[in-house]
């Protein structure tokens, strides 16, 4: 269990962590999320005894890190994987670790074996890839057999394989009743392996839920209904009756509705009462993503504008959808300017309206809510990941459902 | 469009990359996929002309990368964030490329401005996050607006917010018509990319199909069905010769991508669906099953998730010293 | 691909990394420096020396004594302008932008050369005028036969320097080992080489022995050298021709 109360921290005029109270429990896996910059890495450091809090106090275990007996047997962190001296074995390297918190070497073999380097073991870590400079980093931080562990950015580096790896080994983890906290970019890799997330932005608690509740609280659910495809006025006809009903229906680029407001069984009623065939009924929960970007929003440090290619092409009026591309070789300005921007408001802090960055350019243009993920795919297959039954994901499918 | 043809590059005794043929096309996301030590690298050097081919050809447009005039104008690829001379400011990075180029200077500035680092422009490289020397590597490839665009793990070190935008830049990109030809490791963010998959194992071509595709052929999707007049439709179904599992929730389930023909059933038996949902498998998945044979590493990788999950119930591990201690 | 595009690129590659400003101003500081004191110990020594000292006293060549030193930053220089390109990954970005290696290189070597041999010159003329005003009465004079030579020989032979280091650095990529040879080379077993008389025939055909000759206004004495100054400058291009030559096949047929 780790537990901060009123966590702060201040750098000169810059406070880097601002009140933040948050407790990391046993039994499951924790994200930890947040733009660049939003403090991340200095809350895991100070859990870590690395930074001094300016004031509040975090502990593990009720104890603060450097009070801790035996810190190494009690907590395990991967911090930075390229934190290793590279002229040095990779098995000499877990071995002056062990030494010093007085673990016995052949627990080092056995850690070098869980994450894959033992055929390695002997060579110079600096000849390793980033992978398994990630590996080597997560060997020493399961070395002390730690009931809490800290990962900032476990996957970055490994291949598919390796992902799914370091998936599941968080996940059996969390089952023994360990405490593991996560930190990650990849909110797609987070949505399969995060049971709880803990969000900040600026260094200010944003969230601390169960990884559904965030979902739902910051995003819409809907449902997407499909009509038969050769009969369009089907279509316009269910729209119709939806709308009435007092639902709220969008196109979709493949010719799909997505209904909000009206709850499945109820979709189906109108559908069965108009005599309308449905292709498709399902529902649909927004991506983590999505909802991680609603929250923190505002909160980001380096901002991207539009390619505006001033010079390189003739602008279109706003309002008119880029037409397909006409290639004429060589020319620099053959193809389609960007398309208008809308959606990105989402983004855009107050006192600066430039661009809207962040407008899906696929999505249909102006009059659309404006929802800068309004794409099909995302929401179409963020969920269904976890849902096949071979997968280790198996058992959380229903929640992701 | 890149076209590569038997193209082959061995290195001493190992084939790096065997006998590859296949081609990138324009307006899609071409995703490519391999396990670590496929040849994944090799093979986007090789189109840039940095490795040269042991055997076999690829041509950009038709022609070779070294026999395009400012190549930077038909091709733009970010390989390696890092490569870069960090004593270099940001600004004066791209300025040496657009000049060698002939890419006005006013173009350093407007990709400066997409990628968000004008604010750092004049900052050595060498106090650049892994985030920021990402978005450089991208300014990069911009700089000459070129027709096709390689990325290497381009969301490599990104935030979430970095990571949204570069996913939406490559589609804007596609959708004007460019060919985008990107390499990741991260499945469940290529299934939100990519429209095309081009897949090598060990040097060898796996695959090369639409996404749906790929999913379709490599993993199993099913049908979910809710319904109130369960029975009904169950007989309904039977009749059609179509096999249903009762899944636990109270769902039905049915193999395959049989969406349309049971909403059609369903539609002339008058039977209400409360869901009618296809189910896919994740890309993640597909891509497990396809390249399980040929991981390099494969045997040893699984002997290692298999040791864990064996000793999972071990908390003994380290029991005796920790007695001792 | 215009050369002058590849030209001005790596104009801008060069004067945007601070080791180009310090490698060739301790080129220039040093040479001049220490040509200056040495030129002020001569002064003050020369009447101490001997006749024979006296009469062979070659006051040019004494203002460039600095050089031997100050070379080693031009090595530096020339050696890090290809090798940053290896260390840090650069040449990737960079050949993807010249995929002509021929022009890429040679547009490199231009520009650097260029550059050396502006710098050269000021550091030639600098160090001779300089040097000179420390002889006082002992000094030669810019329109003494052969001086004008000497001097820009002293600036010529500053920039083949650095070219030829350039060339070692194109064959052996890394700064580290291309630096680990060259200076050595030039500090160490070029001197030995010259000093020993077994092997002074073979010492002074190495290209900073035989570039050094243009250099010197007076033969010295029982020197039998069997070329003259603007021949060991042309011994010194053809190691340059030969580094430069090597440095091109490698980079032509490697991966890069």
């Amino acid at each position: 269990m780790i537990e901060a109360v009123g966590l702060t921290k201040r750098y000169g005029d810059k406070t880097a962590v601002h009140n933040l109270s948050f407790q990391v429990r046993p039994g499951a896996v924790t994200g930890f999320l947040g733009p660049n910059g939003s403090g991340k890495s200095t809350t895991m450091r100070m859990i870590l005894g690395l930074d001094n809090p300016t004031s509040g106090r975090v502990t593990i275990g009720g104890y603060p890190y450097r009070k801790l007996p035996n810190a190494p047997r009690h907590v395990g962190a991967l911090l930075d994987a390229k934190a290793v001296h590279g002229g040095r074995a990779a098995r000499n390297h877990l071995l002056s670790l062990a030494q010093l918190s007085g673990i016995p070497a052949r627990r080092v073999d056995e850690v070098l074996g869980v994450v894959g380097l033992q055929d390695v073991a002997g060579k110079r870590s600096k000849g390793f890839s980033l992978g398994m400079g990630q590996r080597l980093g997560i060997a020493a931080a399961l070395l002390g057999d730690p009931q809490v562990l800290l990962f900032d950015e476990p996957v970055n580096g490994l291949d598919p394989e390796g992902i799914l790896w370091v998936r599941n080994l968080m996940k059996s983890l969390a089952a023994e009743g360990r405490t593991v906290f996560v930190s990650s970019h990849l909110m797609s890799e987070m949505a399969l392996t995060a049971d709880h997330l803990i969000v900040i932005g600026r260094g200010q608690l944003l969230a601390d839920m169960s990884v559904k509740d965030f979902i739902s609280a910051n995003s819409a659910d809907f449902a997407r209904v499909r009509t038969p495809d050769t009969e369009p006025q089907q279509r316009e006809k269910l729209t119709a009756a939806l709308t009435d009903a007092g639902g709220h229906v969008l196109p979709e680029q493949d010719g799909a509705l997505r209904v909000t407001g009206l709850p499945l069984p109820r979709i189906s009623e109108i559908a069965h009462d108009t005599d309308v065939r449905l292709w498709e009924l399902s529902p649909h929960q927004a991506s983590l993503e999505e909802a991680y970007m609603r929250m923190t929003q505002g909160a980001v440090d380096y901002r991207s504008t539009i390619d505006q290619k001033a010079g390189l092409m003739q602008p279109l009026p706003p309002g008119v959808q880029p037409p397909m591309p006409v290639p004429g070789q060589g020319q620099p300005d053959w193809y389609a300017p960007p398309p208008p921007q809308q959606g990105g408001q989402a983004f855009t802090t107050p006192g600066q309206q430039q661009a809207g960055p962040y407008a899906a350019p696929a999505a249909p243009p102006a009059g659309q809510q404006p929802n800068p993920y309004a794409q099909p795919a995302p929401q179409d297959r963020a969920p269904a990941a976890a849902d096949v039954p071979a997968s280790p994901a198996a058992t959380q499918s229903e929640d992701a459902r | 469009m890149i076209e590569l043809e038997g193209l082959t590059k061995r290195y001493g005794e190992k084939l790096a990359v065997n006998n590859l043929t296949f081609t990138v096309r324009p307006g899609l996301i071409t995703g490519f996929l391999g396990p670590n030590g496929a040849g994944k690298s090799t093979t986007m050097r090789m189109v840039l002309g940095l490795d040269h081919p042991t055997r076999g050809d690829v041509r950009i447009d038709g022609r070779h990368y070294d026999r395009l005039k400012d190549p930077l104008k038909y091709v733009g690829a970010l390989l390696d964030a890092k490569a870069v001379h960090g004593g270099r400011t940001a600004l004066n990075h791209l300025l040496c490329l657009a000049q060698s180029n002939g890419i006005a200077r006013s173009r350093v500035h407007e990709v400066l401005d997409t990628v968000g680092l004008t604010s750092v422009a004049r900052k050595k490289t060498k106090g650049f996050s892994l985030g920021m020397g990402q978005r450089l590597g991208i300014a990069a490839a911009l700089l000459g607006d070129p027709r096709i665009l390689m990325f290497d793990e381009p969301v490599n070190g990104l935030d979430p917010e970095g990571i949204h935008w570069i996913r939406t830049l490559m589609k804007s990109l596609a959708a004007q018509g460019r060919t985008v030809f990107v390499s990741s490791h991260l499945m469940s963010e290529m299934a939100l990319t990519a429209d095309h998959l081009v897949v090598i194992g060990q040097g060898r071509l796996l695959a090369d199909t639409s996404m749906a595709e790929f999913i379709r052929q490599n993993a199993r999707s099913y049908v979910r069905i809710r319904t109130p007049q369960r029975e009904q439709l169950l007989d309904v179904l039977h009749e059609a010769g179509v096999t249903v599992v009762e899944s636990g929730s109270g769902a039905l389930e049915v193999d395959g991508d049989k969406a349309e023909l049971i909403g059609e059933l369903a539609a002339r038996h008058r039977i209400v669906l409360h869901e009618l949902s296809t189910q896919q498998a994740s890309l993640e998945e597909a891509f497990m099953q396809l390249t399980a044979q040929v991981v390099e590493y494969h045997a040893h990788t699984d002997t290692l998730v298999d040791t864990w999950s064996r000793q999972v119930p071990r908390r003994e591990w380290g029991a005796d010293w920790k007695k001792g201690s | 691909m215009a050369a002058t595009q590849v030209i001005r690129s790596e104009w801008t590659k060069i004067r945007s990394v601070a080791s180009t400003v310090w490698t060739l101003s301790l080129a220039l500081v040093v040479t001049v420096a220490l040509g200056m004191l040495i030129s002020a110990l001569t002064r003050s020594e020369f009447d101490r020396m001997g006749p024979a000292a006296q009469v062979s006293l070659d006051p040019t060549y004494t203002s460039f004594a600095g050089m031997s030193l100050g070379q080693l930053a031009v090595i530096v220089f020339g050696v890090l302008v290809v090798s940053n390109e290896y260390s840090t990954g650069m040449i990737r970005t960079s050949l993807a932008a010249v995929p002509q290696r021929g022009a890429f290189m040679f547009g490199k070597i231009a520009v650097a050369a260029a550059l050396a041999l502006v710098v050269g010159m000021v550091t030639s003329f600098l160090s001779f005028f300089l040097g000179q005003a420390m002889l006082g009465p002992h000094r030669a004079w810019i329109g003494d036969p052969g001086v004008l030579r000497a001097v820009i020989g002293g600036g010529l032979y500053m920039t083949l320097i650095a070219m030829f280091s350039m060339g070692v650095a194109a064959m052996l990529r890394s700064p580290m080992l291309s630096l680990g040879i060259l200076m050595p080379f030039f500090f160490l077993i070029s001197n030995i080489l010259g000093n020993v008389s077994a092997t002074k025939k073979i010492g002074r055909f190495l290209p900073d022995q035989a570039g050094s000759k243009i250099m010197q206004v007076l033969p010295r004495a029982g020197d039998d050298t069997p070329y003259g100054p603007w021949g060991g400058l042309g011994i010194m291009a053809l190691w340059v021709v030969a580094a430069l030559i090597g440095g091109y096949v490698l980079l032509k047929r490697r991966d890069a």
